[in-house]
C-alpha cells in the first residue's frame, strides 16, 4: 500500500535536489551587482506596496482575455492525450484541426497587434 | 463516420479560416476584396447545401448531425438571405467609418452557427451552434466601438443572452438525467414511454427549455432584450439580426420541440400558446406608442414572432410548414425594411424616427413603393405574402382547434394595421423633412427592388414557397 | 455514497442564487458576468452528477464543452465591457438607460 507511493517519494527528491543545484550554481558562477530595484519585490507592471484597490490598467484586462481563450484548449488537450492510443490517427488528425484553428486565430490577434504591449 | 454530410459546414468554416489569414495579410484599402470572397463562399455554401438535398435523412458524425430537405431549406434561406443583407449592409458600412471585414468575419461565423444548429441530431451540437452564433452576434452589436449606445445594447444583449443559454442548459441537464441521452432519437424514445403531463421532473426540464427558446425568438415575457438591441446596434447589424437569426430559431424550436420532444407536444403548447398570445398582443400593443422605427419595428417583430410560435404549437404538418413559411418571408421583409432605413441615413446621420420617413415618396417614389410593399406585407395586407403568411397560420392554428386564439390574432393583426399604415401615410401625404439625395450603388438597387417585388409575388403565387416548405416537413416527418 | 439529490439541491440553489444575484444587483456589470458564470457552473454540476450516477460519459464530455464556451463568453462579455466603460465612464447597471420606451 505505502509503496504505492514511492514514486512520489522519488519526484519530490528529484525535484527538491534539482532545486538545491540549481539556485546553489547560480549562486556559486552568476555575478552579482544589485542595486535598489534589483532588490525591490517584483511585481509586474506597478509598485508592489500601494492601496490595494488601484485601477489597473484596462490592457490587463485584454491579456487576461486572450488568455483565458487560448488557456481553455488544454481541457480538451488532456483527455486527448491520456486515449490517445486508442484512438489512433483519427484522435491525431482531428487534434491537428482543432489546433490549426485556434492557430490561425493566434495568427489573426497577433496581426491585428492585440499582444502589443505599446 | 460519414463526415460528407457536414460537407457544407466544412467548407464554409475552411473558407472562414482562410479569409480570416487573408485579411489580415492584405491592405487597408483592398477591403472589398474580402466582401467579394465573403460572398462567393455565402452562394457557394449554398450551393453545396442545394446538392445535399436528396430528400432523404441521414445521419452522421456518430449521430450528432443530420442531413434532411428541411436542414436544406433552412440553410439555403440562411445563405441568400445573409448574402442580401451584407449586400445592404455594405452601403452602411462604406458611408460611415466602419469599413472593416470584421463585420463580414463575424457574420460569416454567425452563419456558421446557424448552419450547425440547424443540421443538429444533438442536444450539445444545438447548444454549440446557438452559442456561436449568439457570441458572433454579441460581437456584432457592439461592432462599433464608439458608439456608447451601441455598446450598453451589447452589455443588455450579452446578459440576456447569457441567461436565456443558462435556462436552456438547465434544462437539457435535468432532460438528461431523466432519459440519459442526449441524441434527438434516443431522447424522443423516452419521452413517447412518458405520459407528459404528470412526469413533473420532465415538465420542470421542458418549462426551462421552452423558456430558453423562446428568449432566443424575443417573445413576450422574455422579450426585454429585443427593443434595446435593435435600436443600440448600428442599422446593418440590427438589420442582420432581425432577419436572418430567426429562421435559426425557427431551426431551433423545430429540432429540440418538435423533433426531439414531439410526443411532449401537449406539454410545450400550453406554453407556447401563452408566449405567443402575449407576443402578439404586447408587440402590436406597444409599436403604436413608438417614434422610434428602428424601436417600432422591434415590436412588431415581437409580434410577428408570436405568430411563428403560435404556429409552430399546433404540432401538425402544416403548422411547422406554415411557420416555416411565415419565418422566412418575415426575414425577407425585415431585411428590406432596415434596408430602406439604410438609405435614407448618410454619414453623420442615422434615420431611425418615423419623421425620418416624412415625403419619402417626394424624394423617391420607387423607394417609398418598395417600402410601402414591406409595410403592407409586414402589416399582412393582400396581396403581399404578409398576408397569405399570416393566414396560413391562423388555418393551421384553426385546424388544431385553437378557436379563441385564432380570432384574437386576427384582431390584433387589424390592430397591428395601423402602426404600419401610418408609416406609409407618412410616407405619401407629409411633406419632406429632408432633402437630401436618396442613392445607392447598382447591385443594392437590384436587390431591394428585387426584394420587394418578390413580396408581392410570392403573394399572389404562395405555393411556389408554401410547396418547398411542407414537403421538408414531410420528408423530415415533422 | 452521497445521494443524488443532493447534487441537485446543490445545483438548484446555485443557480437561484445566481438568479437573485443578477436581479438584485443593482451596482456593477462585473457582478452580472459572475453570476452568469455561476449559473453556467450549476448546470455544470447537474451534469456531473448525473453522468456519475447514469454512468454514461455523455455528460462529462457535454461539460467540457459548456466550459470552453463560458470562458469565450467571458472573454466577449470583458471585452464589451471593455468597451462600454471607455465610451460611458461607468459600468453601473442602474446608468445604462440611455435607451427606453
Amino acid at each position: 500500500m505505502l509503496g504505492e507511493y514511492l514514486p512520489i517519494l522519488v519526484f519530490l527528491a528529484v525535484g527538491f535536489g534539482l532545486a538545491v543545484v540549481l539556485l546553489g550554481l547560480g549562486l556559486l558562477a552568476g555575478p552579482r551587482r544589485p542595486d535598489a530595484e534589483k532588490d525591490s519585490p517584483f511585481e509586474c507592471g506597478f509598485p508592489a506596496f500601494e492601496d490595494s484597490r488601484i485601477k489597473f490598467d484596462v490592457r490587463y484586462y485584454l491579456v487576461a482575455i486572450l488568455f483565458i481563450i487560448f488557456d481553455l484548449e488544454i481541457a480538451f488537450l488532456f483527455p486527448w492525450a491520456i486515449v490517445l492510443d486508442t484512438i489512433g490517427v483519427f484522435g491525431i488528425v482531428a487534434m491537428g484541426i482543432f489546433l490549426t484553428i485556434l492557430i490561425v486565430g493566434f495568427i489573426y490577434e497577433w496581426k491585428k497587434g492585440a499582444l502589443e504591449w505599446e | 463516420m460519414n463526415i460528407v454530410i457536414a460537407m457544407p459546414e466544412i467548407f464554409l468554416l475552411s473558407t472562414i479560416c482562410l479569409i480570416l489569414l487573408l485579411d489580415v495579410f492584405l491592405r487597408e484599402d483592398c477591403r472589398m476584396i474580402t466582401y467579394l470572397l465573403t460572398q462567393v463562399a455565402l452562394l457557394a455554401t449554398a450551393l453545396l447545401a442545394y446538392g445535399a438535398m436528396d430528400g432523404e435523412k441521414t445521419t452522421g458524425l456518430n449521430g450528432m448531425y443530420v442531413r434532411d430537405d428541411l436542414a436544406g431549406v433552412l440553410k439555403i434561406s440562411i445563405l441568400l438571405l445573409t448574402f442580401v443583407v451584407f449586400v445592404y449592409a455594405r452601403k452602411y458600412l462604406k458611408d460611415r467609418t466602419i469599413w472593416v471585414s470584421e463585420f463580414f468575419l463575424l457574420g460569416l461565423f454567425a452563419v456558421l452557427g446557424m448552419l450547425v444548429m440547424v443540421s443538429a441530431n444533438h442536444l450539445l451540437v444545438v447548444y454549440l451552434g446557438l452559442e456561436l452564433l449568439a457570441l458572433s452576434m454579441y460581437a456584432l452589436v457592439a461592432f462599433n466601438r464608439d458608439d456608447g449606445r451601441s455598446s450598453e445594447a451589447a452589455m443588455k444583449y450579452f446578459v440576456l443572452g447569457a441567461i436565456a443559454s443558462g435556462l436552456l442548459l438547465y434544462g437539457i441537464s435535468i432532460l438528461y438525467g431523466l432519459s440519459g441521452k442526449l441524441e434527438f432519437a434516443e431522447v424522443l424514445t423516452y419521452v413517447s414511454s412518458q405520459n407528459v403531463l404528470e412526469n413533473i421532473p420532465l415538465l420542470f426540464a421542458l418549462v426551462f427549455i421552452v423558456a430558453g427558446i423562446a428568449f432566443k425568438f424575443g417573445a413576450v415575457p422574455f422579450h426585454m432584450w429585443v427593443p434595446d438591441v435593435y435600436q443600440g446596434a448600428p442599422t446593418a447589424v440590427t438589420m442582420f439580426l432581425g432577419s436572418v437569426p430567426k429562421v435559426a430559431a425557427l431551426a431551433m424550436l423545430l429540432r429540440v420541440l418538435a423533433e426531439s420532444m414531439g410526443a411532449a407536444q401537449p406539454g410545450w403548447a400550453q406554453l407556447l400558446l401563452v408566449f405567443g398570445l402575449l407576443s402578439v398582443f404586447l408587440g402590436n400593443l406597444i409599436a403604436i406608442a413608438q417614434f422610434n422605427l428602428k424601436r417600432m419595428l422591434a415590436y412588431s417583430t415581437i409580434a410577428h414572432m408570436g405568430f411563428i410560435l403560435l404556429g409552430a404549437l399546433t404540432g401538425t404538418t402544416e403548422g411547422y410548414s406554415a411557420a416555416l413559411f411565415y419565418t422566412i418571408t418575415y426575414a425577407m421583409m425585415a431585411a428590406g425594411g432596415f434596408a430602406i432605413l439604410i438609405l435614407l441615413g448618410r454619414e453623420g446621420f442615422e434615420a431611425e424616427t418615423l419623421d425620418d420617413l416624412k415625403g419619402l415618396n417626394e424624394r423617391n417614389p420607387w423607394y417609398a413603393f418598395i417600402m410601402m410593399v414591406f409595410l403592407f406585407s409586414m402589416a399582412g395586407i393582400p396581396p403581399t405574402v404578409g398576408f397569405y403568411a399570416k393566414l396560413s397560420i391562423i388555418q393551421a392554428v384553426m385546424q388544431a382547434g385553437y378557436l379563441w386564439p385564432a380570432v384574437f390574432m386576427v384582431v390584433m393583426s387589424v390592430i397591428g394595421a395601423y402602426y404600419y399604415l401610418r408609416a406609409i401615410k407618412m410616407i405619401y401625404f407629409d411633406k419632406p423633412e429632408q432633402t437630401a439625395p436618396i442613392q445607392a450603388e447598382l447591385d443594392f438597387n437590384i436587390l431591394i427592388s428585387v426584394n420587394g417585388v418578390l413580396m408581392v409575388l410570392l403573394g399572389l403565387f404562395p405555393s411556389a414557397l408554401m410547396g418547398v416548405c411542407s414537403a421538408a416537413m414531410v420528408a423530415s416527418r415533422l | 455514497m452521497i445521494p443524488l439529490s443532493h447534487f441537485l439541491i446543490v445545483a438548484a440553489l446555485l443557480f437561484a442564487i445566481s438568479i437573485a444575484g443578477m436581479i438584485l444587483n443593482r451596482k456593477n456589470v462585473l457582478i452580472l458576468l459572475m453570476c452568469i458564470e455561476m449559473m453556467l457552473l450549476a448546470v455544470n454540476l447537474n451534469f456531473i452528477a448525473f453522468s456519475h450516477y447514469l454512468g454514461d460519459m455523455a455528460g462529462q464530455v457535454f461539460v467540457f464543452f459548456i466550459l470552453t464556451v463560458a470562458a469565450a463568453e467571458a472573454a466577449i462579455g470583458l471585452a464589451i465591457l471593455v468597451v462600454l466603460f471607455r465610451n460611458r465612464r461607468t459600468i453601473n447597471v442602474e446608468q445604462l438607460d440611455a435607451m427606453k420606451g
